[in-house]
């Protein structure tokens, strides 16, 4: 466990020390929300409503950015391959990398929805729920996005393949994440959406790491 | 004993054995879906749909055959993963395409279908929203397998990357059903028999067997084409070995 949590510490520092990353999604997320009322139109009723989804989408979105950053530069300095060789199982070594990857891009994005919300005309009643539903859902969106990372770890191109390999795998999460907020504003529902969004999530990462390790070990030989 | 799978591990004894099974497929599966047809459309139009009915002997087969060659592809993936069968990463290749081919029909048709229907070529239903997903989930099968240049990771990541699909395939199709259903519910295989009228049921199961059928034609095909492919390759490889033996040898 100290191997993990080692590894875990390392991960966080580096994203926090090395730059860059954070703020590029970060800045994109600001960017994409930026433009959409410019494309729409700035008729506040309609940003009001397609606001959740719009921060949803936009958050996917940024995140997907940043997937590839989790095992590429570790990839390409060889510490994956001291990491591979070491004691701590590779099951492990991706569930660390995930959590670092939540914990320092999945949360700044989903504190900054509510910010973003501002822009969009968001329904008040609607942000203690939004961000939930963005903290419930994150983890799924970095877990599922490893398994895409490692896949993609030695494909040209890798940028645009993940994007096709896992978006539709980020379908549950961002329906069930619009249905807790929509059912706030209306519908119903919205504990069981939300209790459906944390199942989605625990479920990944228990299951995703798996998967992630077993591409990572085929690449490493 | 060896079992079936066991004994066609070997390529030549594959190639054997489909070679002398491919006729026949493809002689049943043109005999069914001509048969199908023909009493598709000598049938007398739906009192509600009108002629546009006859599009669902091809729509019905090809969205079946959508969502059995995924878990063809992923049996296969399996195969390769854990038993490490020779054919089964040939399997999958072969089946990749073909899977995609029939998702992208099914939603061809389907959309033609619903403009006289719904009055609208695509509603974001369920079912509808579940094939186009499935059907990007086929395309991610392609991308990632033809991103890769060392065939043998291609095929491991890809057989991954299908796994990862078919347990991901019934969470989204929940996910996906949240949404109101304008697509009828299931009227073929439900409790307390079909709903269908005989005279269109007919023509519908023998269309279904017929693509089926068909499917393991152009399956078959597939994999005899691929295998051939890989023993070229590897013939190719051969002979460029030995001309570089021989420019060492003349070279001394």
């Amino acid at each position: 466990m100290t191997a993990f949590f080692a590894l875990l510490k390392r991960d966080l520092l580096l994203a926090v020390r090395q730059g860059g990353a954070l703020g590029t999604a970060l800045g994109f997320y600001m960017l994409v929300v930026t433009l959409l009322p410019l494309g729409l139109g700035a008729d506040m009723n309609l940003l009001s409503r397609i606001a959740p989804g719009v921060l949803w989408i936009a958050l996917l979105l940024a995140a997907l950015l940043s997937l590839g950053r989790i095992f590429s530069s570790d990839y390409e300095d060889g510490t994956l391959d001291i990491l591979a060789t070491g004691t701590l199982p590779m099951e492990l070594v991706v569930t660390s990398k995930s959590l670092a990857h939540w914990l320092s891009t999945g949360i700044p994005l989903a504190l900054m929805a509510p910010i973003l919300g501002l822009l969009l005309n968001l329904d008040l009643d609607a942000y203690p729920v939004l961000v939930a539903t963005m903290l419930l859902g994150t983890p799924a969106v970095s877990f599922i996005g490893a398994v895409g990372a490692a896949l993609t770890l030695r494909t040209y191109r890798g940028g645009l393949l993940i994007a096709l390999l896992v978006l539709p795998l980020y379908v549950p999460t961002l329906i069930f994440g619009m249905a807790a907020v929509n059912g706030l504003l209306g519908v119903s529902g919205t504990s069981s959406a939300l209790l459906i969004l944390g199942a989605l999530s625990l479920a990944s990462v228990v299951l995703c790491p798996l998967a992630a390790a077993a591409a990572l070990r085929l690449q490493m030989q | 004993m060896q079992t079936l799978t066991q004994r066609l591990a070997n390529p030549t004894r594959f190639m054997e054995f489909s070679g002398r099974l491919l006729p026949w497929i493809s002689a049943a599966a043109a005999l069914l879906i001509a048969c199908g047809l023909y009493l598709g459309f000598s049938a007398p139009p739906d009192y509600q749909q009108g002629e546009t009915v006859r599009i669902m002997y091809i729509h019905v087969p090809s969205a079946w055959l959508a969502m059995a060659i995924y878990s063809v592809i992923a049996i296969s993936s399996f195969g390769l993963l854990v038993f490490r069968h020779p054919l089964a990463d040939v399997s999958a290749k072969a089946a990749v395409p073909l899977g995609a081919a029939f998702t992208l029909l099914a939603l061809v048709t389907g959309s033609l279908w619903g403009r006289p229907m719904w009055g609208t070529y695509w509603v974001w239903d369920a079912r509808l929203t579940s094939v186009l997903i499935l059907f990007f989930l086929y395309l991610g099968l392609m991308a990632l397998r033809a991103s890769l240049e060392d065939e043998t990771l291609a095929s491991k990541l890809t057989a991954i990357l299908a796994l990862v699909g078919i347990v991901m395939l019934p969470i989204i199709k929940f996910s996906v059903d949240f949404a109101n259903t304008l697509h009828q519910p299931s009227s073929v295989l439900r409790v307390g028999g079909p709903t269908i009228e005989a005279s269109l049921l007919t023509p519908l199961l023998l269309t279904a067997a017929g693509f089926t059928l068909l499917f393991s034609a152009m399956h078959l095909k597939a994999m005899r084409n691929e295998i051939l492919r890989r023993r070229v390759k590897a013939l190719q490889l051969a002979e460029v070995e030995r001309a570089h033996t021989a420019q060492l040898a003349a070279a001394e």
